[in-house]
Formats: C-alpha cells, structure tokens, sequence
C-alpha cells in the first residue's frame, strides 16, 4: 500500500484556472470517468418534437456501443492478459491500455479464485432462445399510424429486458430471462410518450419505461406472468435540454437525456447540475427522477429531489405537473414526492426541470488516512456535525483500502516505487499504522479557489484530530476515477467463478460502525452456513454525510465454486445481509430504490397505512395497471 | 495448556459410562505431580476476543461513568429530584466503587497456588470436559462469552476462575452478591480475581440499575473478558436447580438485541459435587436456623473441613448457545430502531418472554450435563428405606436404579472398573457423616433409639439428617420428574383416558414448578417426553385413547415414592394454610406458623414427611399459590402481607390427595 502520485498523465490534475468552457470539459473528463470527447454540438430547441434528437453518447442501438452481457461498453473491460497480468482494455478511461499488476494475486489472495478455474459466458445472444412477442395488433396498427420509431427486433428487445443485478447478467451469460418486453418504442418528445400511453390504455397493453438500463433492484425484470405485451418505452430519444435560464439558473431538459451528456452539454454554457450518481454515464434524467437518486456531490448540490424545481409526468390519467417553477410551496403534500421514487409504475417522466450552478472555478482532491476505520468514522461524524463536508466524502474501510491498491497500474518509474516504499514506511512504522487496520478517506472540494483552500483546511484540522494523515491528492482523485471502472470489475470476477454485487443503506451516525460490522460478519457467517467453500469479501464503505447519519455503501463477493445453484445462495445471504441492515437500524435503501428485489420489506419499512397510501394513490393514477413492471408494491 | 492435555491419562473417561463421549481430565492429577508454584507463576497469555479493547478496571469504570447511558439517567434524576447532577454523578461512583471488580493477575496467581492447595486437600478429582474447554476457547475468540455455571457452593466461582487459568483461557469477571462484602479482606481478594458485586435487590433505584447494567454491557461490547453469573441467583440449597432470574441474563443479551455486538454466546457450565462442602450448612439453613453472615474469621473457622473429603468435582461446559441463533424468528430488532439506544426502554412482552425462555432453557442444559455419582443413587434409595436397610438389598436397588437412571438419560458416573459393592461402599465412606453401616444394615444417621419419645429437638435432628440426604437425591430428581409425574397421574386421575392423565400432568407441573424445572409452554412436550420414558421402560402402554399403567411396576413405585414427599409437603401446606385463623399473614409469620405446624405433625407421628419441614419447600409452595391465585399478595407499607383463599386451597389439597396410592403398597415394593 502506497500513498505516492500516480504516473503524471494518469489523470487530470485539478485546475487553479482557466477559461469556463475550457473548465468545464477538463473537469467532466475528470467525473464522467474520462469518456471521449462529445461529438457535434447540438442547438437547443424549444421544439423538441419537430427536431431530430440530440446526439447522444448511447446510440438507440444500444449494442452498439454497450456490452450484452456485461457493463458498460464493449470495447472496455478487464482481462488477464498473456502474460497472466490483469488489463483495461479500450480508450475510454485512462486506465485503459494499462497493466495492474497486483489485482491478479488480489483476485488469487482474496477469493481463492485461480486462473485455471474458468467459466465461460454464452458466445453471444441466441436469438433462438428468446420468448416469442406477444402482439397486441390493435395497439400495433394505431402505433404505426403515429408514426412513433418501434422495433420487435431481439436484441433491441433483450438489451431492455435487465438491469445490472448479478442475477440478471448471469443470467445473461448463461442463458435467458423468460419473460422480456414484446416491442420498443422511441418516443420522441413529451407528446409522444403522451400518444403511447394512451394508446397502451386503449388496448391494455403494460408499458415498462426504459432509461438507462442501470436499475440493480430488478426494477426492470418483465413479470413473468404477464400475459399482456409489454411495451418498453426507451426515453433516450427525448433527451434534449430544451432551454437554460440563467436568470433563475434552471434548465428544462427532456427525462431521457443521460447524466454525461447532460454535465457535457451545460458545461459547453459553463453549467452544471452537479448531480453525479456513480452511474451517470449512463442513467437519465427520468431514471434519477423515478428512483430518488444520489449523487456524489449531494453536499454541494443536493440530491435530486433537492434539485428538480418541476417535472412532467405522463399517466394513464393524464399529465401530472405543477403550475409554476417557484422555489418551494405549501399546497399541501408535494406532488414531486409522488413521482420521486415511483419507479416506473405510475407513469413516465418526460420533462424536468433542473437547477443548474456554474461550474466551479476550482477542484482539489485529497486523501486523509485514519489508523483504524473507527477513528475514520468518528472524524466523518464530526465533520458532518460541524456541517463542512467537502463536495464529496467518502471512507473506505481497510478490505476497500486494499482492493483500491490491487487496482494500482504499473509503476512507471524506480523512482515513484521508491516513493512509494518510503510513504509505506512512513505510515506503518514511523506512525505506528497497522496496514491491516488503517482505512482511508477520499475528498473532493469545489468552489472558489481561496474558499476551497480554507476549507480543505478546516477538513484537515478536523482529521488531525482524530488521526488522520493527509495523504496527497492523487490518492483520492484514484479513489473517485475508480468508482467508474470498478463496475467492469464484476465481469472479469464472473469468468473465475466469482460473483458480486454492490448494495447500500442510510443509518443514524450512532450506528454507523455497529451496522457495518454486524452486517460483514453476518455475510461471514451466512457464506460458511450456506456452504461457501472460500471466505467471501464484504467490504464497506462511507459514501454520503448527512446531519443525522450517513449512506453506506457495500461490496460483497465471493468465489462460489463447487456451489451448484450460486445465485441462489448468493440471493439468500444478500437477503440475510438486509435483514441485518434492517434490523440495525438502516434503511431499505439510500438511492438504490426498492425495484423488485426489495419489496418484501417495503411494508415493515413504510407501514401499513404507507403501503395503503401508495396503493390509494396507484389505483387512481393508473387503476388498469398499465405501468405494470410490479416495482414497490 | 498442551501439556496437560497430553498428560491426561484418560482414566477418568472409562469411569463415565454414559452417553456423552466427551473426556474428561482430572486438572488435579497434573497439580499433585508438579510443583504448585510453578503453576501459579506460568507465562499465562489467554485466548483473547479479537474485538477486545484493553483497558484497565479503572477506565472500565470512567467509561461506564461517563456513557451516555448512565450519564442520561444522572440527567434525569437531577430533573425529577432537584439535586444537582454533580452530586448524582458521585453517588454514582460511589456505586461503581462499591460494584467494581479490579481483576489482577497478581491475584489470581495468588488463587492459583493457593487454590491448587486447598482443592488438593479436599477434593480427590477435578474433572472437566476437554471438548468443552476446546469450544469454549475458539468461541472466546470470536464472540463476547457469558458463563452460566449451576451454583451449587461457595466454591463454585473460585473452581471456574480456576479452571480457566489452567487451560490458559481469559479469567472471567463475575457477579456476585453484595454479601461478600461485610469481609474485608475477602472480598478485596474476590475483586482482584475479577469479582463484581451487585446488590441483591435494588428496585426503584434507577442510578443503581442503569451503573450496573452499564457496567456489565460494557464489560460485553468491549469483549473485556467473559462475564459469569448464575442463572439461579444464590446457592441452591436443596441441590435442585433453583429457579431462573431473569434480570443479568436480560442486561447481557442487551447488547446483540440493539446490534452492539453481533453475538453473544451462552456457555452453560454444569458443575457437579460429590458431596457438597456446605451441606450441613444448607441443612441448618432449610430448617429455618439463621445463615451466618458471612465473615472472615467464620471462613477460617470453616478450615477445619480442610481434613474431611469431599469426593470428585466434574465441571461440564456444555455447548455454546448463541444469543442470535436462539433470538432469530423470534425477536424482531426493529422495536429498538426508534428510540436512542441509551435510553432504556421497558422490555417488550415478547422479549421478556424469550429471556425466560432462554433462561429455562439454560438450566435445562445444565441439569442435562450435570454429572450424576452412586451416591446420589445410594442416598435416593436410602430415604425411600428409612430408618436403615439390608447392606446387599440397597446394593441390588442401586444397581437397579444405575440402570433406570442411565435409561432416563441421566450422565452417571459409575466406576465401570469396581464391583458394585465397592462403589456403594466407598460411597458410604464419602457420605461417613450421614449414613453408616452396622451389621450388615445401612441407616441414616441422626436417629433415635428405637425406645424413646419422639420429641421436637429429636424431631430436628432426624431433619437434619434426612434434609441432607434429601439433597444427594435431589442431585437426580430432574432426571425423574417426566416419568414421574407421568406415573403419578395415572395413579392419580379419574381414568386412565389420556386426556384426564394430562390434565392430572399439567396440574402437578403446574404445582411443582417452582420445585423442578420446566421450559415455560412445553407441557406437551414434557409429557411425551415422560410418557416415552415410561413406554420404554414397559412401564405403561399407550393405545390411542388410553394409557395403561402397571401399578405393581417397580418403577411406577419407585417414581411415586421418589416425589411422594413433594406432594404430601404441598398437602400438609394447604392443610396448613386451610387450618390457620389469621386472615392475613406475611412471609415470616407463615414459615414459623407451618414449622410449627409440621413439627406438631411429626411429634404425634401424624405424618413422616420431613421434608416438609424445609424453608425451600415452603416459600416454593407460597410462591406457587401466588402464582396460581390460590393467595393473593399485597404490598403494605412494611413489607408484603399474604392471603389464602381457602375454598382454592383446599381444593388443590384435595386434588393432590385423590387416589395417591397407599404406603403399603410401595413399602411392599422397595
């Protein structure tokens, strides 16, 4: 473990100056994870229907672009190379076309896994296998009369059928779902979506609608038992932002437009929304709406239900909007609240509009590095009490620590592993760190220079009292560029029999640690009952302060050779570990929404009388059932 | 610790001829083969919890001080009383000071040696399960450990503290009655070799109950070293097991229940003595004689029972029970989501119900472990045969009972090497105070010559000699009880229709359930345990309505002898309660009324059931009628003041009296 810079050119450095629009670009290379450049630039339009759609980083054709079976785009994944050393492939990020030498022995280490042990995915899609479409002909004939895009094509359909839950990609890679939607439509505008819904309500047929595809609650799964035709309605054409106000600094944008389109193009007018959920390369507008989203920088900028000033809904009753974009109102229970979080089964998002900030002058990562995870959160806990959290701040705990530096690409110089040696030293010896105890914390600061400056003191002090080591900015600005890699992570894990996945939670801060520990060591506890054959990884990690409490978030894995039915138990003892989080005191969910996956205990969680709540306000929107995914309720 | 396990020679397990396959090791043979120094002085480096935080028994208390939980409370009381908090805050330390253990190693190997000593002297094994000693050490490790021992002596903290020194395990901090200490030196001594004291009651004092319970959760969520307490509460008396409290075990599982620990593990430790060193004590106690306070120079006194033997000792730890595995489906953890986790909140029914149960269920591990020796045999045979009887017929219904007590599932300790003449012989050696034999005849001592009066201090002396025998009998009573009350019912019910024999079961579960342990709501379970002993042994028969009894069986006799004297005690209770003029009475005015009134029963040769002379008997009687609304309890201004209904009373008496069988018959049989 090391505390050293990484190769110059690894990342951007964070910037004192520059022009806005210069700024602008450099920094969402930084967040969105280093994506190429955009292409064309777009005129806004204040006539969506009637201009052709944005160019957006995901074409229509999804396959295009974005793996079958996996995450993210075909052309970046981890692999083992010839010499047996793991690799990032592609050029989309900066750590691709590099060696990480130490995640293989991690992998070995960690999981047990070996090279020798494979599984291999499905070559491809067998169209063969996939359900045959269930064709409303009625809604079909009126469909073409609008003149809305549609396909029945397999693929279309399939990559619309899952999100990124390990049982759906697994699924994936070794056979098929049962059930997936039976057409695609690409609504263009707000008035498009309007004439599918009605149409869908004409000839009862069930409309899943579809963002961007990154659900991991089962949100998106079709219920098998649906004998209707499942229309799944992909937003991504309407994804323009339609006009900016820079007197109110708002932005009304169309729902189906993604997160890194969004950020590139309001930075081009030197904006932002500041709304940066991990998976924003690829989520829209309308899913970050539907699931009570969270984005990173909440601190700054809010999250989303902080930051949404009006949103358009498209129901089977009709259209649900308010009447004015003023700041805040008391007209009894706030509407929002109602489409914040539906997930899909009351309507459509359409339109949104947005606050927006400019873009801030200055960036600055950091990195503290606390002897123990304890004393990491009893310093979160008192930043968070002195109410000066930076943009971002997040703690990982000692197996997270360690997985970070499995990711560390070559060193390019004897110099830099000297470096590194002597920063080792350094910690462990001078300071008397137990390198299988200490845990570090990765900050983000924004804002004017100066301000940014004294903050970042004020932060530092705070973490010196608790015993914190500042411990350089390239550490955290890894940290942060990694979130969006690690995601391709779970994929090369599938290829050597392990299986993962992520979930999160929010707790009062005096159960914070109480949580996390119980939580790991009842996932300990379920993979020996239930026959794993090799210690699983649970690791956890800090993710978002609040005043009262914290989100955490956890990485859970393991090698699952000689299990016959993996996902099975693999489901248990997420199932196991939930109850534990519930039954300490955390939430059902921080930002992951509650989809299908964790709907058995939306009840305990919300009430009786909540639930009756939810299902009064359903059968008015939509007494048919229409938005028929089954989320929630 | 390797070394003594290597050294085992294995000699005590062919000797344990039971079910349990578990070895068992003499500690003691070790200790009189190396020198007693060095063993208090080895390098003791324990198996520690890995999520300990060391700290001293001084910052142990400064924690607890200042935790938000006892610092809530100070702020609450200084709210209700007016009393500034500072003040509050002291007379809490002063609570702590009082309460605090300040375990020290100097101590301990201080106890090591002379503990080696003294157990030498005394006892001719110490013998423990090794299994249980391997289990206890890897839970240890992982989880916060509670040691739930039986506590039948004095001895019975200093044995376990010393166990775990030898097998290098962590010395546990132990709670203890505030009774210690009234002896200085003592109870310094105990506090150094991790005693903790609590008071024996302390309701209504919310400063007093908030420190303790702090400090015991403390010790729990800094896994700062097992905690031991005892499920019963204080010494049992009689040997059987007393009935559980509720209070420390519910302080302990506290901390799991609000996810301050992940688990807690409950070791239950039987510990069994061959002959008890308090056993004439307890006689005295039973009998109403005041117990001396317990002093220092009344312990050297106790010296001279250096010279006497008192047998073997077999400590069983039995398997760790986890608090969230017994909790699971049963406790919902969301009820402490809500509220701030230091502020104590009220038990909910259904977590006051699962202490109980877990509690119960403890002592039925226990009393399932505990180890059974010939004497207890010797001595239950011996009382169903007083004055004395033939030398060679109690051989032969020894042997007989040996078998009947293996088939009933008791853990016996039977020399499988020695002829069973010479176990009941050495038996009578060990017990040399109680019984003797004389021609070829075996009597309990303490009788009077056959010619003369009986008269009340003749009375007392008989009852002395009969309650100390009662208490090696009583060591396998819980083995019986099942089958027993099983037989008992059918003698006693209207027909011999299975429901009317349960319901006769229930009604004396009901009655005796403050004498023998039953899991609270398992009546079924316990009849059909009985019932399947009883088929077993082709004692009874059960066609689909009916439940045929041998009432000339042996056994059947035997059971019906064996608890006969619990069901003519309640009866002579009620007799007493129906009889007595006062309407209203408080506790002491009821022992000495029924004291008096048995010893008349007893000196007119009314009854011979001296047991019914027995305090425990008494109160446990007392208590059970409260329970059952037979007497209603009130709270006056001094105390508590008692009230029979007598119509119920004489009821139950009635109920107890049908159809018991006559003491011809079973004379006739035993």
């Amino acid at each position: 473990m090391t505390f050293h810079p990484g190769p110059s050119n690894y990342l951007h450095r964070s910037m004192a100056s520059g022009t806005s629009s210069q700024l602008a670009q450099r920094r969402l290379k930084i967040i969105s994870g280093h994506v190429q450049p955009p292409q064309a630039r777009e005129a806004l339009s204040l006539h969506p229907c009637s201009a052709p759609a944005a160019s957006s980083s995901i074409p229509k054709r999804r396959q295009e672009v974005l793996k079958w079976n996996g995450w993210g785009y075909n052309d970046s994944k981890f692999i083992i190379n010839k010499k047996g050393q793991a690799e990032f492939t592609g050029k989309r990020y900066k750590l691709g076309g590099m060696v990480l030498p130490a995640l293989r022995e991690w992998m070995e280490k960690t999981f047990g896994a070996s090279l020798e042990h494979r599984t291999t995915s499905r070559v491809s899609l067998n169209v063969n296998d996939v359900p045959p479409a269930i064709i409303n002909e009625g809604f079909l004939y009126d469909l073409k009369a609008t003149g809305i895009s549609y396909s029945f094509d397999t693929e279309d359909r399939v990559f619309r059928a899952h999100g990124h839950c390990l049982n759906e990609i697994f699924t994936l890679r070794e056979g098929l779902f049962n059930r997936i939607p039976d057409l695609v439509v690409w609504p263009n505008c707000h008035d498009d979506t309007l004439k599918i819904v009605e149409l869908a309500c004409k000839h009862n047929v069930c409309i899943i609608p579809f963002g961007g595809g990154t659900s991991v609650c089962n949100a998106l799964e079709c219920p098998e038992d649906e004998k209707r035709a499942i229309v799944s309605l992909d937003t991504s054409q309407m994804n323009r932002i339609l006009w900016l106000d820079e007197k109110n600094l708002t932005a009304h944008v169309e729902a189906g437009i993604i997160g890194q389109d969004l950020e590139r193009q309001l930075g081009e007018s030197g904006y932002c929304t500041g709304h940066e959920p991990d998976s924003m390369e690829f989520s829209t507008v309308g899913g970050w709406v539907a699931t009570r989203a969270s984005g990173m920088k909440k601190n700054i900028y809010g999250n989303i239900e902080d930051l949404v000033v009006h949103i358009k809904m498209v129901t089977p009753t009709g259209v649900i909007e308010k009447s004015c974009q003023s700041p805040r109102m008391s007209t009894g229970p706030d509407i929002h609240h109602f489409i914040l979080g539906s997930e899909g089964t009351l309507g459509v998002v359409t339109e949104v509009t947005i606050k927006i900030r400019p873009v801030p002058e200055y960036q600055k990562y950091g990195s503290v590095v606390f002897p123990n995870f304890e004393q990491g959160v009893a310093c979160l806990r008192e930043i968070a009490r002195q109410r000066c959290a930076p943009a971002s701040i997040r703690l990982m705990d000692n197996a997270q620590f360690q997985f970070g530096h499995a990711l560390k690409p070559q060193v390019s110089s004897i110099f830099t592993s000297f470096l590194d040696g002597l920063k080792k030293f350094y910690i462990t010896k001078f300071k008397g760190f137990d390198a299988n105890q200490l845990c570090v914390t990765t900050l983000l600061f924004e804002g004017d220079r100066e301000k940014v400056l004294q903050h970042e003191k004020q932060v530092y002090d705070i973490a010196a009292k608790f015993g914190g080591l500042a411990a350089g900015e390239d550490n955290g600005q890894r940290g942060y560029m990694l979130t969006f890699v690690i995601a391709y992570l779970r994929d090369l894990g599938m290829e050597y029999y392990l299986i993962g996945e992520s979930f999160e939670t929010s707790v009062s801060w005096d159960r914070v640690l109480d949580l996390c520990r119980n939580v790991k060591e009842r996932i300990a506890r379920e993979c020996k009952e239930k026959g794993v054959q090799f210690p699983p990884f649970s690791t956890c990690r800090v993710t978002q302060t609040y005043d009262t409490g914290a989100c955490v978030y956890f990485y859970f894995a393991f090698n699952y050779r000689g299990l016959s039915d993996p996902i099975h138990v693999y489901e248990q003892i997420e199932v196991a570990a939930r109850e534990e989080i519930l039954a300490n005191g955390g939430s059902l969910s921080h930002h992951h929404g509650v989809g299908k996956l964790r709907k058995q205990w939306l009840r305990e969680s919300i009430s009786d009388v909540g639930i009756g709540m939810l299902k009064s306000v359903k059968n008015y929107v939509d007494p048919n059932n229409i938005f028929g995914n089954r989320n929630l309720l | 610790m390797a070394a003594l396990v290597s050294s085992n020679s294995g000699y005590s397990q062919k000797e344990l001829s039971c079910k349990k396959k578990d070895e068992f090791e003499d500690i003691l043979e070790e200790r009189r083969q190396s020198s007693d120094i060095q063993y208090a002085m080895k390098c003791y480096t324990p198996a520690i919890y890995k999520g300990l935080s060391p700290c001293k028994p001084g910052t142990l208390k400064t924690a607890v001080l200042k935790s938000e939980q006892v610092q809530y409370v100070i702020k609450q009381l200084s709210k209700e009383t007016g009393e500034s908090p500072d003040i509050i805050q002291e007379e809490a330390m002063e609570i702590l000071e009082e309460m605090g253990h300040s375990l020290r190693l100097g101590a301990i190997r201080f106890f090591a040696f002379t503990l080696s000593k003294a157990f030498k002297k005394l006892f001719q094994r110490v013998c423990v399960n090794e299994e249980g000693i391997q289990r206890l050490t890897q839970v240890i490790q992982e989880h916060p450990v509670v040691l739930l021992p039986s506590h039948r002596s004095y001895t019975d903290f200093l044995l376990l503290s010393y166990i775990m020194f030898t097998y290098d395990l962590p010395v546990p901090v132990i709670a203890s009655g505030t009774d210690f200490l009234g002896m200085k030196m003592v109870s310094g001594l105990l506090r150094m070799s991790g005693a903790f004291f609590m008071r024996r009651t302390f309701h209504g004092n919310k400063l007093y109950w908030a420190v303790f319970a702090e400090y015991v959760k403390t010790i729990i969520r800094k896994g700062y070293a097992p905690v031991e307490f005892f499920v019963e509460g204080t010494r049992s008396r009689t040997s059987k097991t007393l009935t559980p409290k509720f209070g420390l075990l519910s302080i302990v599982m506290d901390p799991f229940f609000k996810g301050e620990v992940f688990d807690t593990y409950c070791v239950p430790v039987s510990i069994s003595y061959e002959r008890i060193l308090e056993e004439s004590l307890y006689a005295y106690e039973l009998l109403g004689v005041p117990k001396p306070k317990e002093s220092t120079s009344g312990l050297l006194k106790a010296r001279r029972i250096l010279s006497e033997n008192f047998g073997s000792i077999h400590v069983y730890f039995g398997q760790p029970v986890s608090v969230r595995t017994l909790a699971s489906g049963r406790i919902n953890r969301f009820q402490y989501n809500l509220v701030p986790r230091h502020i104590s909140q009220r038990p909910s029914k259904d977590l006051q119900a699962f202490v109980r149960d877990v509690a119960y269920r403890i002592e039925l591990i226990q009393i399932e472990n505990m180890v059974l020796s010939p004497g207890a045999l010797v001595a239950t045979i011996l009382l169903q045969n007083l004055p004395g009887m033939d030398y060679d017929v109690l051989v032969e219904k020894t042997l007989w009972l040996r078998d009947l007590t293996r088939s009933f599932g008791g853990f016996l300790d039977w020399p499988g090497n020695l002829s069973a003449s010479k176990v009941v012989r050495s038996s009578l050696t060990l017990h040399s105070n109680l019984m003797s034999l004389v021609d070829g005849r075996v009597v309990l001592l303490g009788g009077r010559k056959e010619e003369s009066r009986l008269t009340e201090e003749l009375v007392f002396q008989w009852a002395l000699s009969v309650l100390m025998c009662t208490s090696y009998r009583n060591q396998v009573v819980n083995v019986f009880v099942r089958p027993a009350l099983v037989a008992i019912s059918s003698q006693m019910a209207q027909s011999s229709r299975k429901e009317d024999i349960y319901h006769t079961f229930i009604f004396l579960r009901d009655i005796f359930s403050n004498e023998f342990i039953f899991l609270p709501g398992s009546a079924l379970k316990d009849f059909e345990e009985g019932c399947f002993l009883l088929t077993k042994c082709e004692v009874i028969q059960i066609t689909p309505h009916e439940i045929v009894t041998d009432r000339e069986n042996a056994v059947v006799s035997f059971l019906a002898a064996m608890f006969k004297p619990f069901v003519e005690s309640y009866q002579i209770i009620c007799k007493y309660l129906s009889n007595d003029t006062t309407q209203v009475f408080t506790e002491k005015q009821f022992s000495s009324g029924v004291q008096n009134f048995v010893s008349q029963l007893l000196v007119t040769g009314a009854t011979q059931c001296y047991e019914a002379l027995s305090r425990d008997m008494q109160n446990n009687a007392l208590s059970i009628f409260v329970q059952l609304g037979v007497v209603t309890k009130k709270q006056v201004a001094n105390g508590l003041t008692f009230c029979a209904n007598k119509e119920a009373v004489n009821k139950i008496a009635a109920k107890l009296g049908s159809k018991i069988p006559s003491e011809k018959v079973l004379m006739s049989r035993l």
